[in-house]
């Protein structure tokens, strides 16, 4: 079951004489960026001297916070007019995180995501309705492209409407969805609650991903929907879905070993890790023309898996995400900071220091409440006035973390106090 | 002119009788209680015969809380009472935002208190056309 059965079955020598390759050639495209040509100078790295794979040691990790210095475009490294795409995620504050494609980035993003949904079984007869946001994330688009490219019918549903979802899936006999696992959950009870056995429906094979769940929940799903549900895990500063994703054994995630170098690593020390101890994921891209990124740190804890899969690809796996080496918070799919929403409270007056943020699921999907306290100073005792406030602080979030928050207001001294280790994040979802 | 105190309180059991202990600990007397309500949080508005007091009070005790200038006047306790008030504001384009009232037995009056953007203007219209406006004073102790 292989869409390119050369690189997909390579032997590791010859991976890693690949990877090199494109190391080298991602080198020479970075000196040309003005992050990376300073970064070589400072740390006194001379890019012809790196002549084996183990040399990518020597390079600095990338972080989001480089990447949010160098916004918007100082690790860009062809001319703008060769760019077709951006797609944007959280920073840890202010500003997002942009990434750029050229058009053969996008086509080679493509042909990733094509193979990898190849290896489960997808075929080009497939009907693919994908439910994951459309814009600037890129979980909609980037399966979107790869299914294409495997030549499926898509269905570009995106998120929510579930009644719509399912006359979708019943009208064009959709066969493979693209969901977060909490959406699905959700909407396999909207099916039976309209008198549809799932197991009914066509719908044979999903991808889940974009969010944090448990084996338990894909047995769970796996049995309410009847299919077989694929793990797939990506990041944006590496293209998007696709980086890794398993296979028809799911026992793992492949990681794509023609597109990156990936790295385990101790993230206290930042030393190497060999495979099969879990540490922090490290990812060099040594395939995208528009913005090489060496060695970024995706403060994603998990581990290689050392054996070689049953299915017969050589590319290591990884397993499922265990949790993160810091604060991030993954909502609907959309990664936010607990920093990004304290730095616009910081600039509302009317508010005062504290704040918390809880996290539930309703009905499948997940909802964002912030409370803050009202500075009882600045308190005009005027309905509308905190109605405007209200809206205000909604918009200004929205702008920055894309998804919609709830403002709650408390009474002043009604939240625990922000001296210490006061803790920001209430957490209520069950997956 | 005279005033109310606006509280601002989570919409959850207790938020007024926290406020109530308070005032009555402090003898401070509520004429009148009104509550605007958003679904989460709520602004508890009260007609003190001590404002002043009553807010002081409420923001030592950590309220978010302040005074309100407000409008109030005398109408007759008969049908059309309220309507010869609310034409005359209605014809000058005046909103009011937030409004109560309470009669008074014994005098067949009621009173009409409520809260616009410009409080001097609304009461010079008013009292030009012969409403009588309550003032400060008169309004705590009625």
């Amino acid at each position: 079951m292989f869409y390119q059965k050369e690189i997909e079955t390579m032997q590791r020598k010859e991976i890693e004489a690949l990877q090199f390759e494109r190391l080298k050639k991602a080198l020479d495209a970075a000196s040309r960026t003005p992050y990376y040509k300073r970064l070589f100078t400072d740390s006194k790295i001379d890019i012809t001297k790196i002549t084996t794979i183990e040399h990518l040691k020597d390079i600095p990790f990338t972080t989001k916070n480089d990447l949010r210095l160098s916004y918007p475009d100082g690790m860009v490294a062809v001319s703008k007019s060769d760019i077709v795409r951006l797609h944007a995620s959280s920073g840890t504050t202010g500003k997002s995180t942009v990434i750029f494609y050229t058009q053969k980035d996008i086509d080679n993003w493509a042909t990733l995501v094509a193979r990898s949904m190849y290896s489960t079984g997808a075929r080009k007869e497939d009907t693919f309705q994908n439910m994951m946001g459309y814009g600037l994330f890129t979980g909609g688009l980037g399966l979107h492209y790869g299914a294409e490219k495997l030549g499926c019918m898509v269905i570009p549903s995106s998120t929510g409407n579930s009644l719509k979802q399912l006359q979708l899936m019943q009208d064009f006999n959709t066969s493979i969805i693209h969901i977060t696992p909490s959406y699905a959950l959700h909407l396999v009870e909207v099916i039976k609650e309209n008198g549809i056995n799932p197991h009914d429906l066509n719908v044979k094979k999903a991808y889940f991903g974009a969010e944090p769940y448990s084996e338990a929940t894909r047995e769970k799903l796996e049995e309410q929907w009847g299919l077989d549900a694929y793990n797939c895990y990506g990041l944006s500063e590496m293209n998007g879905p696709g980086v890794a994703m398993e296979c028809s054994c799911k026992n793992g995630m492949h990681i794509a070993e023609d597109y990156y170098i990936a790295e385990i690593i101790n993230p206290e020390t930042g030393d190497a890790l060999p495979d099969g101890e879990e540490g922090e994921l490290v990812f060099t891209h040594i395939n995208r023309e528009a913005m090489p990124i060496f060695r970024y740190r995706t403060r994603d804890l998990t581990r290689i898996i050392p054996e070689l899969c049953e299915c017969g690809k050589t590319h290591r796996r990884i397993e499922r995400i265990k949790g993160r080496t810091d604060d991030m918070m993954i909502v609907g799919g959309v990664n936010v900071f607990p920093s990004q929403i304290e730095s616009v409270l910081m600039n509302v007056p009317e508010v005062g220091n504290n704040y918390r943020i809880v996290l539930e699921r309703e009905e499948g999907l997940d909802r964002m409440h912030i409370q803050v306290e009202l500075y009882s100073k600045l308190f005009q005792g005027d309905m509308n006035a905190l109605k405007k406030l209200n809206r205000e602080i909604g918009e200004k979030l929205r702008a920055l973390i894309t998804i919609n928050p709830r403002i709650e207001f408390m009474e002043p001294g009604s939240l625990p106090p922000s001296e210490g280790k006061a803790k920001r994040v209430i957490d209520n979802r069950k997956i | 002119m005279p005033h109310q105190v606006s509280v601002f309180a989570e919409n959850r059991p207790g938020k007024i009788s926290r406020i109530t202990e308070l005032l009555s600990e402090n003898g401070i007397n509520i004429r009148a209680i009104t509550i605007s309500d958003s679904g989460d949080y709520g602004i508890i508005k009260l007609l003190l015969d001590k404002p002043q007091q009553g807010n002081e009070c409420l923001k030592n005790a950590g309220f978010a809380s302040t005074l309100k200038d407000i409008v109030a006047i005398k109408i007759d306790d008969s049908p059309g009472g309220l309507h010869k008030a609310a034409a005359l504001l209605a014809g000058e384009n005046i909103n009011v935002e937030d409004a109560y009232g309470f009669t008074i037995r014994e005098k067949n009056q009621a009173v009409f208190v409520f809260q616009v953007a410009d409080v001097p203007h609304t009461e010079k219209l008013l009292k030009n056309a012969g409403f009588e406006i309550i003032s400060d004073s008169e309004l705590y102790f009625i």
